[in-house]
């Protein structure tokens, strides 16, 4: 009885939130890798193009919550969601446009293109804290549990309890929807195969007819969808806060590099792995070893390795040891 | 050639001259010198940033870490010692523990290289790893707990050594090193992206340590009222001599007293910065200057040359977070407090690059001006920003989109940077003053 309820109590503060962290992290490193796959930078406006999509989603929830719509037991973030997806595709092509499209007509290198993501990510900062301000902003809705603590102790008689937010569960499902058709796309269909070929081999890709254009046009919609989606899960599970979004830039380009910068699957494992690595190392485990210790007995410290104010610090950690060891991440990825 | 550049330059620092000198016709002469104060400070930290970017283009986005780092030198030189702190379960625990988590990563580097090839290498070194982290908190978390415990209201830290502040600045530049002599030696050598990464996030981890670890400069308690190279304004109020001087003058001795005060600093920061500067000259002109240029314009010619790239690209990292730190200090005697949670990477590490590029990447006289000059836009934006609303919304009814836009005014400068930055960075990518 007490080997489950330890059990129960990991699931509960580590495995469960771990996963939908994850699940965040993932889909946010996905973007950052596939930027550098294709236009090969790294992006740092990541973020903040993740805090604006949010901030379109948050409006337009506000708007349809003020209509009275809503999505019954689920989030109405999740109906405002494409329209978040359409305005951030607009303003991430449009910076293509207006910013990117030059250094790569003029083959600039890519130090280059990452100062200008700098200058993209003051502006894009400053329109996030313009319209929407620098305030925490809630606006998860629907049914608060899938399954709450209490609920859990009645069914199964344990002294844990297990709860699982609704926007944890969201997040996963989503998250495994949006993998599996960006997979689906870059797998199965003519312009996804172009997409790699062309982050195999530019040269090649150039030679057989793809347009480049295009590919990076297609790669910003995407990107744009991936990291609208983050935002708005992050959003719904914590809340939005702008500059979280943009301190989120370090666990998502660690994700990315540890995966292997320009691989999509790495980018995913990367996710999970950062975020499992930074609930366990922050996590307090002296009740879980309290009750797999002897009757009667709880160990005296906290056991908890790091104090959660340092989460970064892990994140950063794993960062350091792969690049030291293995450059080019888990998975094969691309080391220029 | 030469001649019109010097030209350029000597226009735009006196338009940036007028800047400065109509805020203090329009404003006031106090918030005119305020900004110029930070803007000696800014112009340091620019330098500092240009020998990394622009004589060897690494790029450093952990600005922020090194000015703190900086920050906390001030606080351990110049506070005022704690009684008790330095007993033999407190401060000296520590620094034994601290001195013991060195080891534990030296010997695991040791053994890393001495066991190469062995199956259990991976192990052995995780081992011994774990094994000195929980030696390392056994020691150090009694003697943390022992230091904190020391009056926490007023102290609870490790005090300072109650020297004269000025000493803090050169230890300042040497913590900051320090810290780049880690950074660099892990990630120098890899792509240029992995740099940026990983300094933006030991920056982080640095202001995450200030923040957290009570007993050095007591986190989000704040470290207030550190000792100050000038003298304070009171004291002159109380002076005869210069009441009576200002008088003569005809200046009200209040206004005359915090103007005077910020003079002083005004000459103190400036006689930094002009050694720095002819420092970063003669450095920049010599046969090294020249060898470093070689390198950035092509690392594999210089290579062929037998020149070691890798040291050389330490050695510049180096010197210019130190530079960094140098600057730090200076802002935390400035403002005679330490407050970690107003440490923000947009502000302290991308803004000093803004700075740069617009004042011109590879010249330190172009990053001086811009440091200058973009900081004085960085405060003027505000107010220019709040007119320019005003200006806007005043056909317009009251309501809540007025008042969200009058609101919103505040954040224009994150908005007018970026801008700044892209269309330079368009249009004249070598800056205002371009490299010779």
């Amino acid at each position: 009885m007490d080997f489950l309820n330890a059990i129960v109590a990991l699931l509960n503060f580590v495995i469960v939130p771990a996963t939908a962290y994850g699940a965040q992290l993932a889909l946010g490193a996905l973007g950052v890798t596939l930027i550098y796959g294709i236009l090969r930078f790294s992006n740092f406006a990541h973020g903040d193009t993740m805090a604006f999509g949010t901030m379109i989603t948050i409006l337009a929830t506000w708007g349809l919550q003020s209509l009275g719509v809503t999505a019954g037991p689920l989030p109405t973030a999740l109906i405002a969601l494409p329209l978040g997806i359409a305005a951030t595709a607009a303003l991430v092509v449009g910076t293509d446009k207006m910013v990117y499209r030059f250094y790569r007509q003029t083959k600039a290198k890519p130090v280059i293109f990452v100062i200008a993501s700098i200058g993209v990510m003051f502006v894009m900062n400053g329109i996030v804290r313009f319209i929407i301000g620098v305030d925490d902003q809630n606006f998860a809705d629907g049914a608060r549990f899938l399954i709450s603590a209490r609920d859990f102790k009645d069914m199964t008689g344990l002294d844990e309890g297990l709860a699982i937010r609704s926007t944890q569960a969201i997040t996963v499902i989503v998250a495994i929807l949006a993998v599996v058709a960006l997979f689906w796309f870059l797998n199965k269909t003519r312009t996804g195969k172009s997409m790699r070929a062309f982050s195999d081999n530019e040269d090649l890709a150039l030679l057989s007819g793809i347009n480049p254009e295009r590919v990076v046009m297609i790669t910003w919609l995407i990107v744009a969808a991936l990291a609208t989606t983050a935002g708005v899960l992050y959003g719904l599970d914590k809340s939005f806060k702008p500059f979280t979004y943009f301190q989120l830039l370090l666990p998502i380009f660690a994700a990315a590099i540890v995966g292997g910068l320009g691989n999509p699957l790495g980018a995913i494992l990367g996710g999970f792995l950062i975020a499992y690595s930074e609930i366990a190392v922050t996590y307090a485990f002296r009740k879980v070893v309290g009750y797999i210790g002897p009757e009667g007995w709880s160990p005296e410290g906290m056991l908890q390795l790091l104090s959660t104010d340092y989460k970064f610090a892990v994140s950063f950690t794993i960062l350091l040891i792969v690049l030291l060891f293995k450059p080019t991440g888990i998975m094969k990825g691309k080391s220029v | 050639m030469n001649l019109t550049l010097d030209r350029k330059a000597a226009v735009l620092f006196a338009l940036v001259a007028v800047l400065y000198i109509g805020t203090g016709f329009v404003q006031s002469w106090n918030t005119a010198l305020s900004i110029l104060n930070m803007g000696l400070i800014s112009a340091i930290m620019a330098l500092g940033v240009n020998i990394q970017w622009g004589y060897a283009g690494l790029f450093n986005v952990g600005v922020m870490g090194f000015t703190a780092l900086g920050g906390l030198a001030a606080v351990l030189v110049a506070s005022d010692p704690v009684e008790g702190a330095w007993g033999a379960t407190g401060g000296w625990q520590i620094l034994l523990a601290l001195l013991m988590g060195g080891a534990t990563i030296a010997a695991a580097i040791a053994l890393w290289g001495k066991m190469k090839g062995h199956k259990l290498r991976g192990l052995a070194m995780a081992g011994l790893l774990i094994a000195g982290f929980f030696i390392f908190r056994a020691v150090f978390d009694p003697a943390v707990a022992t230091v904190e415990a020391i009056d926490p209201a007023l102290t609870g830290n490790i005090g300072g050594l109650g020297l004269p502040i000025i000493l803090a600045w050169p230890v300042g530049g040497l913590l900051a090193a320090g810290a780049a002599w880690i950074i660099g030696k892990t990630a120098l050598g890899l792509r240029s992206d992995y740099l940026a990464i990983a300094t933006l996030g030991v920056a982080e981890i640095i202001i995450y340590i200030l923040k957290n670890e009570d007993w050095l400069a007591r986190g989000v308690k704040n470290v207030i009222g550190l000792p100050r190279p000038v003298p304070y304004e009171v004291d002159l109020q109380a002076n005869q001599a210069f009441v009576g001087a200002m008088q003569g003058l005809g200046a009200d001795p209040v206004t005359a007293s915090s103007i005077t005060v910020k003079l002083a600093y005004a000459v103190l920061f400036s006689i930094v910065l002009i050694a720095l500067i002819w420092l970063t000259q003669r450095a920049l002109n010599s046969p090294w200057g020249r060898m470093i240029r070689a390198i950035r314009d092509n690392e594999v010619s210089a290579a062929a040359m037998g020149k070691n790239v890798t040291a050389r690209h330490l050695q510049i990292f180096i010197l210019g977070s130190a530079v960094c730190g140098l600057a730090g200090a200076m802002m935390t005697t400035l403002d005679s407090q330490l407050v970690p949670s107003t440490y923000q990477p947009l502000r302290f590490t991308f803004l000093i690059w803004v700075m740069v590029i617009v004042g011109g990447s590879g010249n330190n006289i172009g990053a001086v001006l811009g440091g200058f000059l973009i900081w004085w836009f960085w405060i003027q934006v505000e107010p220019l920003g709040l007119l320019l609303l005003q200006g806007i919304t005043a056909g317009m009814a009251e309501g809540w989109l007025k008042d969200h836009l009058m609101d919103a005014a505040a954040h224009m400068r994150l908005l007018t940077m970026g801008l700044i930055l892209l269309l330079v960075l368009r249009f004249s990518p070598r800056g205002l003053l371009p490299e010779r």
